[in-house]
């Protein structure tokens, strides 16, 4: 069984100027102990679809449809004192920006020993004690120091390393990571990405990571889901999903990022553009949401959304003339 | 030989940090420390480098938004770090800016027309209206946005045609060198290609030089001739491209570039991971500044600060070790 099943989720804002289909009908899974990447550019819903997952949404003026299943128990059904109880114990995240989502004026120790306070019924000392054993854990030298100290007096990475901390202190089944390294630099990021695998494998925790940077996703994930205007438009393991992207949304991406290495080869082409942006999500698209800046679309895409198509074993895309799996290559 | 367009000497730049009951100087942030570097007609130079090396207050300072400390900055053979506010305009139009945040960095209340008229009228570069106008409608085509946007504000563009109008802003003062601070950085992958190739044709058109600030290294090598990168307020290593990409000769210019995710599942490489934080550039470190995170490190490292050497055809690294081989 998954660990997590969505179906059909749908997350609808209601603004001044119309309704927002943040997210507008996505379905996936993720199996125990996976790595799932979402992929996407601004206002793809990525973001939406993570918060969720953790009943972060406020509603009015958000509107959540659909379900979203942990280990067979519908997250969207729970009372808010049940879904208390779940989250941070069973889910948690860890966000983009360390400064802005820790408490600037708790000890990193009383921010880690609150979630076991809570849900393991530690008491203070122990709580404390096991905060130090998590600061361990994440590589923060002299624990017993930091677990003391206030997150303004850490570098953005050790921060970073805290919200991991806390979000593994209650031994998570899944764990969401929304633009973990994307506030980071590129030395400090390598640290972390080595960390969160490392972690993994112990914790034994399945993690969606929400990223744009497809450099993280192809060091990281096992399966990789793309999603364009608040819908999926593929989903592949991600050795095949980066070999023969089908949809041409994900052929346009992966075209546009310039390789490292490129000069050395002697090749530097121009990058390929995907000329104009991205729809309005007030108004409703009848047709492919990637209609309107897809070189291939003929009227039938205006006018027919595609569904999710098998292309090859275990990679869908939403794309009318995406090609099927040829011959055995 | 030609003149540099610009030519940079030991800049420095401190930031002082004040506190205490009567505001004194307490400390010095040591922001830059004693960068050289030129740049010719054309050229793209880039600087990389991590948050707080001092690669944007290299750029401020060659804007001349502020004072330095010390050094020269010479634009075509004139130095322009000590002249006066009279003078100081041409020089402004020359060097102009684009900037990371397309959403600060343009005015909200005024029209576009009016933002790229700023730049054509403060240095008087359209003799009446018409030519203005004439002027505007240009720019616009060259940034590749409708003529007719002119009238819109700010708000109604998306981040990418913000971009572009920060761009055209920047055009509009006919500048030799644009400085480029982190122009792409905060723009969606598909449309940073787009700006990406629009700046390589304005460069070629236009024959611009562009101070290329950025952290994104495989941008970096997309569109540089040559890269100089920062390490806490110094320059460890100045090359052209291929060099730097192919063999880079400083051990942080090593772990930076291997750092870096490729997009690649599966590819083989082994990242060098480098320990700890950069050290806070109020007191760096004696010695080698990188010393306290090279895994290469030596006694010699931690006393003596190391000077650039020429390595290879064109290549400057600053590292004892490369000069010992």
């Amino acid at each position: 069984m998954p660990l997590l099943e969505v179906e059909n989720l749908q997350v609808h804002f209601r603004t001044p100027t119309g309704i927002n289909r943040a997210v507008d009908g996505v379905s996936f899974h993720v199996d125990p102990g996976e790595t799932l990447a979402i992929v996407g550019e601004s206002g793809c819903g990525k973001s939406v679809t993570s918060m969720s997952m953790m009943r972060l949404i406020p509603e009015p003026p958000g509107k959540i449809a659909g379900s979203i299943r942990l280990e067979g128990r519908d997250i969207l059904a729970l009372s808010d004192r049940e879904m208390r109880a779940l989250r941070g114990n069973d889910i948690s995240m860890i966000f983009q920006e360390p400064m802005t989502s820790l408490n600037p004026v708790l000890t990193v120790g009383r921010q880690i020993g609150e979630t076991l306070r809570l849900h393991q019924g530690l008491d203070q000392a122990q709580a404390e004690a096991r905060a130090v054993e998590m600061l361990t854990l994440v590589g923060i030298p002299e624990p017993a120091r930091r677990v003391r100290e206030y997150p303004h007096q850490l570098s953005g990475g050790m921060r970073q390393r805290v919200m991991i901390a806390m979000a593994l202190a209650c031994n998570p089944k899944l764990l969401i990571a929304d633009e973990p390294t994307t506030a980071l630099d590129v030395t400090i990021q390598a640290q972390i990405l080595k960390l969160m695998l490392e972690l993994k494998q112990r914790v034994g925790a399945a993690i969606i990571l929400i990223t744009h940077d497809l450099g993280v996703v192809a060091e990281v994930a096992e399966r990789v889901m793309v999603m364009y205007a608040g819908r999926k438009v593929e989903e592949a393991p991600v050795k095949q999903l980066f070999r023969s992207p089908r949809h041409p949304y994900t052929q346009g991406l992966l075209g546009a990022l310039p390789k490292l290495g490129s000069s050395l080869s002697g090749e530097t082409r121009r990058l390929a553009e995907i000329p104009g942006q991205v729809p309005d999500l007030k108004q409703r698209i009848e047709g492919c949401v990637f209609a309107g800046r897809c070189a291939l679309a003929t009227d039938l895409c205006r006018q027919y959304a595609p569904g999710l198509e098998q292309k090859a074993p275990h990679h869908i895309a939403a794309c009318h003339f995406a090609a099927k799996e040829q011959a055995a290559a | 030989m030609t003149m540099p367009l610009l030519q940079v000497n030991d800049l420095k730049k401190h930031f002082p940090i004040s506190g205490g009951l009567f505001g004194r100087t307490k400390s010095k942030v040591h922001a830059v420390d004693g960068v050289s570097f030129e740049i010719a007609r054309g050229e793209t130079l880039s600087l990389v480098g991590e948050s707080g090396c001092g690669k944007s207050t290299v750029g401020r300072a060659i804007l001349r938004l502020f004072d330095i400390t010390a050094g020269q900055i010479v634009l075509d053979g004139l130095r322009i770090d000590d002249l006066g506010p009279h003078r100081l305009r041409e020089m402004r139009r020359r060097v102009q800016v684009v900037f990371q945040d397309p959403f600060s960095s343009l005015n909200p209340r005024m029209r576009i027309r009016d933002i790229l008229a700023e730049p054509i009228n403060n240095f008087g570069l359209a003799k009446d209206a018409a030519e203005r106008d004439a002027r505007i409608a240009e720019l616009m085509e060259i940034v590749r946005l409708p003529r007719d946007a002119v009238n819109r504000r700010p708000h109604e563009f998306s981040g990418g045609q913000r971009q572009r109008i920060g761009i055209a802003r920047a055009l509009a003062a006919k500048p030799d060198l644009i400085v480029c601070d982190e122009a792409v950085s905060a723009l969606d992958v598909s449309v940073k290609a787009q700006i990406v190739n629009l700046l390589q044709d304005l460069q070629r058109e236009f024959g611009l030089a562009l101070l290329f600030i950025s952290h994104d290294l495989a941008i970096v090598e997309h569109m540089t001739h040559r890269v100089a990168v920062m390490y806490l307020g110094k320059i460890v290593e100045i090359a052209p491209r291929r060099q730097i990409f192919a063999s880079p000769g400083h051990p942080y210019t090593k772990a930076l570039l291997s750092a870096v995710p490729i997009p690649e599942p599966g590819a083989e490489r082994t990242p060098i991971i480098l320990k700890g934080d950069v050290p806070s550039p109020v007191n760096p470190p004696k010695g080698c500044r990188f010393h306290t995170r090279c895994p290469l490190a030596f006694d010699r490292c931690r006393v003596e600060a190391p000077e650039l050497r020429l390595k290879g055809e064109d290549q400057w690294v600053a590292c004892h070790l490369e000069n010992a081989t």
